[in-house]
């Protein structure tokens, strides 16, 4: 089991293991909803609170039912069938609570269910060997540094629409170019600790 | 074998008990109960809550008109909301003017019911019945266009002013994988209560007209509702001009049919524009209305006229002859009906030559 203190898990999976600028996971949705900073904080808010209840419901799935059983080979299915289910769960909520930004969402809300941010979240937290406190470090960790990282670049192509960009550049190259170039900038925080 | 029983059961263990919490979930919170919906501060109705408002009303028997099948793309199923539709969604803002969202106008299709809603909607709209009905007649008038003759099966009758429409409701077929609907105007006359006739064009990739153009035959089933529409004959003593393009006939035929049928002796002229001869249909029709009916004249007008055909009628666009015929006008009404930009164009010009504006009826597809 890894040493590290949860709360250096948590601020390093903000900022030297974020997973959109270090891991590129959960790209999909990073890209394709970042036209607005409160749409875009809204679904992040969603992946969070995935992210965070996943992770945790998975950890205690594999180690109380599938380590015991010798089962760990089961689980990619295990894990994903209860992403699923947690995500239908706050679809519900969000449809009920948040018509406004159930709409501005669409289909990006039931697809965080294959965010491979989640999924590999959940991976990682097997992997490296957390412990439940460290897990749940991780996990909302993780989720809050792709918040910042989707609320980030929404704030930067904002200023993208008042600025003259090449043509050949406009919509994903622009994206994609900027996304490059957070990446390089988080990667001066790497010094600070690493967890991988 | 102990490891393949004891794997599937873990795992049907796992997927049941998440189950079993969505439920718990789609119970508490995805059920939103049964939810009272007021519609012009009179009739009441009670539906089971989460459905769009389109689907509700509809499921109660009062059908908004919606082409698009609600999906919010085409802005037909428009009604005030006094209270209780929550927030107007960012797909709304889109067909929804600024003016009308002060007014509390929103999409049927785009709000939920979930709380206790206030609504109002057009009295004609409780008149609104969906129909079965049996294809007695397609066929084809031009090579566009085709005629319909559609019987109302189970003795049902449609009571409907001249001049509306109804949605015609085209199922799933081998190009379409969903049900859409779409509005035609009735060219029949209102005493025909046990039949409809519709005349439709073919639009390229429409898929709606594809369906009835290339799929629909004699003998088949198909669906309509209605009747819709603030484009009708209005019972005065004006003299009415009429002018059309292509299919845009079919109301007009239904208000010169009823006018024949009622006996009204109102002078009329009809001004039709066409591309070509062969774009003419209902000639023979328009020649039995001009003989029975008290003072009816038929202006076909063709734009693009075949050097090889003999056509000794008015040419250019239909605008032209109707140039001819605007005198006096102030003591006139006018029936439009065409595409947007022939309506504008004609509204435009009638309004200079001083016909009031408020004795122009037009409807626009």
């Amino acid at each position: 089991m890894s040493e590290l203190n949860p709360f250096v898990l948590f601020t390093a999976s903000i900022f030297t293991s974020n997973m959109i600028l270090a891991n590129f996971l959960g790209m999909c949705s990073f890209i394709a909803v970042s036209k607005d900073i409160k749409t875009s904080l809204g679904l992040g808010q969603a992946v969070t609170f995935v992210l965070t209840f996943t992770t945790v419901i998975n950890y205690l799935l594999y180690k109380y039912v599938l380590i015991p059983m010798g089962l760990e080979y089961l689980r990619y299915i295990v894990f994903i069938i209860s992403i699923a289910a947690f995500v239908q769960l706050v679809e519900m909520i969000v449809e009920r609570h948040l018509p406004v930004l159930h709409h501005a969402l669409g289909i990006f809300l039931p697809l965080i269910t294959v965010n491979c941010a989640i999924l590999g979240v959940s991976l990682f937290m097997v992997i490296r060997r957390y412990s439940l406190v460290q897990s749940l470090a991780f996990g909302f960790g993780s989720g809050v540094g792709w918040t910042m990282a989707i609320v980030a670049l929404a704030g930067l192509k904002k200023r993208l629409n008042e600025s003259r960009v090449p043509k050949g550049l406009r919509g994903a190259g622009i994206t994609l170019i900027i996304t490059g170039l957070m990446a390089l900038g988080f990667m001066g925080f790497s010094g600070m600790m690493q967890i991988s | 074998m102990n490891d393949i029983v004891s794997t599937v059961a873990i795992m049907c263990g796992i997927t049941g008990f998440l189950a079993f919490l969505l439920t718990l979930a789609k119970r508490t919170v995805g059920d939103y109960g049964i939810v009272e919906i007021t519609i012009n501060g009179k009739k009441r109705l009670e539906v089971r809550g989460g459905d769009s408002l389109l689907s509700a009303l509809s499921s109660e028997k009062i059908f908004i008109p919606s082409a698009c099948g609600g999906k919010g793309t085409c802005g037909y199923c428009k009604l005030k909301v006094i209270e209780g539709g929550g927030a107007i969604l960012p797909m709304e803002e889109g067909l929804i003017s600024a003016e009308e969202i002060g007014e509390g106008v929103r999409l049927a299709c785009q709000i939920k019911v979930k709380e206790p809603i206030k609504i109002e909607i057009p009295e004609d709209l409780f008149n609104v019945k969906e129909y079965k009905a049996i294809v007695r007649k397609i066929e084809k008038i031009t090579p566009q266009i085709k005629h319909l003759i559609l019987d109302i099966v189970d003795g049902g009758e449609i009571d409907f002013k001249p001049g509306q429409y109804v949605q015609l409701v085209a199922p799933p077929y081998a190009e379409s994988d969903e049900s859409v609907q779409r509005a035609y105007s009735i060219a029949s006359c209102p005493d025909d209560k046990n039949f409809i006739e519709l005349i439709i064009g073919y639009v390229e990739g429409g898929v709606c007209t594809t369906y009835i153009h290339k799929y629909l035959k004699e003998g088949d089933s198909v669906n309509f509702n209605g009747p819709f529409g603030n484009f009708f004959y209005k019972d005065n003593e004006r003299e009415m001009i009429m002018v059309a393009a292509g299919t845009g006939m079919a109301p007009i035929l239904s208000i010169l049919r009823a006018m024949k049928s009622s006996g009204i002796n109102r002078r009329c002229s009809f001004f039709f524009g066409a591309k070509t001869k062969d774009d003419l249909f209902f000639m023979d029709k328009m020649q039995n209305l001009e003989e029975s009916l008290f003072d009816f004249e038929f202006v076909p007008a063709l734009s693009r006229i075949d050097p090889e055909d003999d056509w000794e009628g008015e040419r250019g666009r239909v605008t032209e002859p109707l140039l001819r015929h605007l005198d006096h006008i102030e003591n006139k009404e006018a029936y439009l009906c065409g595409s947007p930009v022939m309506i504008d164009a004609i509204v435009k010009l009638l309004i200079e030559k001083g016909m009031n504006e408020e004795h122009i009826y037009y409807d626009k597809f």
